[in-house]
Formats: C-alpha cells, sequence, structure tokens
C-alpha cells in the first residue's frame, strides 16, 4: 500500500468505508451540570455497537443554559441505528430506563429532522394517566409527575435518514503508551466537532473488528491489525508496530464524518511519532459495501 | 410597500360588520373595489367608502385608524399579515383568526378572539367578557394562538379553551378559564372569583390570586417546575410581566375535581 509520509507520520493512502445509518439526537437538562452529564451518560452507555447493542450512542457536546429550552443546563446526546424501526425502540427504551429515572432531568428534541420519532408521546404513559400536556409554539410537551416533582420531555424528536456511520481512524504506534496518547489527542480534536460521536469507550476501540467469523458470530478480532499475529497472519502491520487503536465516528451528516476525520488525523500528526503514533490508516471493506468513501489523503493536513 | 389605510370619518349610526376587511380577503382588490365592500348589520346598506377614508396600499399590513367600538369582526379569519387599529372595537375582534397579527391600540368588547386557531392578538388596554370563548353552541372557544391584553379583562375569559394562550397583564374578572378544555391563561395581577370553574384540563396561573377559591380545588403544594421555566420562556416574547410571575415557585391547586379534575391552577406565593 502507498503511503504518504506527514510530519513524520505515515499515512496510507487508504479509506474509511461508511454507510447510512438513521439517527437521532437528544437535549438532556437538568438542575445541575453533573446531572445532566449523568443522565447522557447513563443513556449512552452500552451503546458502543449496533452489533450487540442495538444502537451507537454518544454525547455530542455540552450544552449552555441559554441554549437549552428550559435554561437549565444540558447535554445534546446523538443515537444512531441501521432503522428506524430500532433507533424508535432504542430511543424509547433509554430514555424511558435512563432519562425519566435520573433526578431532575428533562428531555427535548436535539434535532429538526424531515421525520419524527416518539419521545415523550412514548415516555408519557408512564404518568397512568396523570401526564399533562402542554403545547407552547409549535411544540408539544409532556408533563409526568414523578416522585421529585415532574418529568418533562418534548413529545417527538427529528430523525434524519442521512446520517454516515463508521468513519473510523486506525492509529499505529511502537508501543501501547505513545498510541493511546495519539489516539486520546484525536478524541479530544473530534469532540470539538458538531453533530458526530464515538460511541466506544472514552471514544476508542482497541479490538477493531472484520466482518464474519469461523465460529457462528457476526463479526470478529482483524487479525492482519493484531500485533501478536503479526508473524503468523498476512498482516497489514510494519514491524515497528506494536499497538494499534480505532477510533469510531458517527455523524449526523457525511461532512460532519469528514470535519471529525481531519481534525483528529490532524491532532494525530500534530503530536508526531515520538510521543505518538508512527502510522495512520482506516478500515474499509474494498469499497463495496458501504457508499461513503473517506479518503486520508484528502482529509490530511 | 406602505399599508393600506382605512380611517374611520365618523361613528357609524349602525353597528358594522367589519369581517370584509382582513388581508387575504383585500388580496388583489382595487382602491374601488374596497370601496364598494359592504359592511352593515341592518337593512341600510352602507359599504366602506360611506364610513373609511381609504389610502390605498398594500392590504398585508392594514390601518384601522379613529376606530370605535361599534366595529364589530375586525380580523375575523384573520389568515395572515398584519392589522393595527387605532381606538377600541367592537365585539368578536380576531374571531376565528388562524394566522397574522392584529393590534388594538385601545379596548375591545365581547368575545375577543373568540374560536380563535393561530396567529397572535395584542390589546393595548381592556377585554370585555367571554375573551376567546365560544358563541352560543359552540363546543370550543379558542384553539391556538396567542392572546395578549395589556390591561384588564372581562368575566369567564378562556371559556371552554382548547388550546393557545391567554395573557392579561391587569385583573380578570369572574370565572376566568370557566370550562377550560385545555390551554394555557395566564392573569399577572387578581382573578375574581371562581377561576377554573369547572375546568377539565388546561393550566391558569395567577399572579396575585384572586377575590374567591372554588372548594372543589385541591391544594398540592408549592413547586418550581421545569415546567414554569417552559412556560416563562415562552411567554416571554409576549409579554414580560407574564413571564415576572413564573420567577418564584408556584403554590399548584388541582381541579375543577367538580367534573374530570386534570387542570390545574399555579398561583405565585405572595
Amino acid at each position: 500500500m502507498r503511503e504518504l509520509i506527514v510530519k513524520g507520520v505515515r499515512v496510507d493512502d487508504t479509506f474509511a468505508e461508511a454507510f447510512e445509518m438513521r439517527a437521532t439526537a437528544l437535549t438532556i437538562t437538568a438542575d445541575a451540570a453533573h446531572w445532566a452529564r449523568q443522565a447522557a451518560v447513563t443513556m449512552t452507555g452500552f451503546g458502543t455497537s449496533v452489533i450487540g447493542c442495538g444502537c451507537e450512542a454518544g454525547i455530542d457536546r455540552e450544552l449552555a443554559p441559554k441554549e437549552t429550552p428550559d435554561g437549565r443546563f444540558g447535554v445534546r446526546v446523538l443515537l444512531f441505528a441501521v432503522s428506524t424501526t430500532e433507533l424508535q425502540k432504542q430511543l424509547q427504551n433509554r430514555v424511558a430506563q435512563c432519562v425519566l429515572t435520573s433526578p431532575g432531568s428533562a428531555c427535548y428534541a436535539g434535532l429538526q429532522g424531515e421525520e419524527s420519532l416518539k419521545l415523550g408521546n412514548a415516555v408519557r404513559f408512564f404518568g397512568d394517566g396523570w401526564q399533562i400536556s402542554k403545547r407552547l409554539g409549535g411544540k408539544r410537551y409532556w408533563r409526568v409527575p414523578v416522585m421529585d416533582g415532574e418529568f418533562v420531555c418534548e413529545a417527538t424528536t427529528g430523525l434524519t435518514k442521512r446520517a454516515v456511520g463508521g468513519g473510523n481512524l486506525l492509529i499505529m504506534g511502537a508501543s501501547a503508551q505513545p498510541t493511546l496518547a495519539a489516539a486520546e489527542a484525536a478524541v479530544k480534536a473530534i469532540s470539538a466537532v458538531p453533530d458526530v460521536i464515538m460511541p466506544f469507550p472514552g471514544g476508542i476501540a482497541r479490538s477493531g473488528s472484520k466482518v464474519g467469523s469461523k465460529y457462528k458470530a457476526r463479526a470478529s478480532t482483524n487479525e492482519a491489525y493484531c500485533p501478536t499475529l503479526r508473524g503468523t497472519v498476512n498482516s497489514a502491520l510494519d514491524e515497528d508496530i506494536a499497538s494499534v487503536l480505532e477510533i469510531v465516528i458517527d455523524g449526523l451528516t457525511r461532512e460532519a464524518v469528514a470535519a471529525a476525520m481531519r481534525a483528529g488525523i490532524a491532532a494525530v500528526v500534530k503530536l508526531g511519532p515520538k510521543r505518538g503514533a508512527v502510522r495512520l490508516g482506516a478500515g474499509n471493506y474494498g469499497g463495496k459495501l458501504g457508499p461513503y468513501h473517506f479518503h486520508l489523503k484528502d482529509l490530511r493536513p | 410597500m406602505k399599508p393600506l389605510v382605512l380611517t374611520l370619518r365618523e361613528q357609524p349610526e349602525q353597528r358594522l360588520d367589519l369581517s370584509p376587511l382582513v388581508p387575504h380577503r383585500l388580496a388583489g382588490k382595487t382602491a374601488t373595489e374596497i370601496d364598494g365592500l359592504e359592511l352593515q348589520t341592518t337593512r341600510r346598506r352602507v359599504t366602506v367608502g360611506d364610513v373609511f377614508r381609504i389610502a390605498p396600499g398594500d392590504p398585508q399590513g392594514m390601518r384601522i385608524e379613529n376606530a370605535c367600538d361599534r366595529l364589530d369582526l375586525v380580523g375575523h379569519g384573520m389568515a395572515g399579515g398584519e392589522i393595527v387599529v387605532e381606538g377600541d372595537v367592537g365585539n368578536q375582534v380576531g374571531r376565528l383568526m388562524t394566522g397574522g397579527r392584529l393590534t388594538i391600540k385601545g379596548s375591545v368588547g365581547l368575545w375577543a378572539a373568540s374560536g380563535m386557531r393561530g396567529g397572535q392578538i395584542e390589546i393595548e388596554d381592556t377585554a370585555g367578557d367571554w375573551l376567546g370563548g365560544p358563541l352560543g353552541g359552540e363546543m370550543a372557544g379558542m384553539r391556538g394562538g396567542v392572546v395578549v391584553v395589556r390591561g384588564n379583562a372581562g368575566d369567564r375569559a378562556g371559556d371552554r379553551m382548547r388550546r393557545g394562550t391567554i395573557i392579561v397583564e391587569g385583573n380578570a374578572g369572574n370565572h376566568a378559564g370557566s370550562r377550560m378544555i385545555a390551554g394555557t391563561v395566564i392573569i399577572c395581577r387578581t382573578a375574581g372569583s371562581l377561576p377554573g370553574y369547572l375546568m377539565r384540563r388546561g393550566t391558569i396561573v395567577l399572579g396575585h390570586g384572586c377575590d374567591e377559591w372554588s372548594p372543589t380545588f385541591l391544594d398540592c403544594g408549592v413547586h418550581d417546575l421545569v415546567a414554569s421555566k417552559l412556560l416563562a420562556a415562552f411567554v416571554r416574547d409576549y409579554s414580560a410581566r407574564a413571564a415576572a410571575v413564573f420567577r418564584s415557585p408556584l403554590r399548584r391547586f388541582a381541579g375543577d375535581t367538580a367534573v374530570l379534575g386534570k387542570g390545574e391552577i399555579f398561583c405565585a406565593e405572595r
């Protein structure tokens, strides 16, 4: 594979292959910032991959009180799934179990999409007949009585069918510590990009997968990028690479994913090969499965 | 483009029906055609030209000047644009309005905003009885939109209201929000007797309590709710005085338990 060298970091001439997804966004607020964060973290937990979690979920950004409908501190959360039905199911279950239950929380639409998903319209039944609808301007809210007062939830939130899932970067280093430092730098840079999430723990996946398995599983370890198998399999790794970490990026638009990858590449390159990664790559399936191809050479600084 | 201006020559001898004089019904009409529109409510024919001086302009931005309380049905069925009235008007101002903005720089008579579905009405002085209410035989009163009364309102403000928001910056008469089905009525100062009389659902907010509470409303205690913050944020664009009512926690009364009982009255603690 041809590679470019940018400030000492080898950048593979390859691309990340991404897919169309359904996505929605929520604004979660609470009386205190840490409770809004807590509700968001709980709701997006176990939301790393659609393969096993039903959806991919994460925190987009934190919102100042002046940016939220009720003037309290807020957090914007994004959810991605492969179908509208699954997205609705995940949204309903996660809001009901993780946001409704969180002290002082409220939940609002975080996206004005071409279509809508049920938000309060699904959760309102928890009120057992005591729920109250309130329409203000063009928006409808449900007020559900709960033990600390009321859970306020907007009736619907937007759905986009133009979301993109599976943008990714493979960060390769000479040992674990600098590789993790490079991945952390990339995560920090991507966190500042709006409309994207990195659904894996802390934004980083250490167990990149390939499609299929010798067993009855949909995915299995990507042995070509496992450094301990370098001498055993048809490895994609050079001799100076002993650790690989992946950052997976889902975005509400193609442009958002491209901006996130660009920010991640820039951060890794800025850190340099001595303190960070020696090589950058991306995962794809030969370009035949996903309609979106993000070429690293187009996104490098 | 300058607005269409209609200036009342003198107080008319009979009450006039101004329902033809709304932007969407005047669109495309010449000054001569407008001049010939009939407004009478008796057998004696009266046209626009008989009672108004017309300064041609864009009917999407109308002004009615030197108005008086014999002008009924101003802004009837208005769907868009703007009407500004200098002076008082009569009954049923903004009835069945669905959009646009109607400003009355004076007082209005009975049944203002009756059956209103959308848009905004601002009344700079007082409103008569049955603000937003239904006419005889109608099942629901106001069904959307926002009405702001800078002065006082009469009895039965918000009667049978189904949706929308009424803000009264002054006092309201007896039975404010009577028979409400849903929606929001905010009385910034004092309501008369028995607010929320027979209300089923909906929200009434009282800035300074009322003259007499209905015994069929149940005290649910003082609360600082997120819903108050949403209401305050919504009404702030229309009335700073109404938004100020939500600054402190409000006492919630549930009722009217003489009927369904799923309505509520929020009352500021003084």
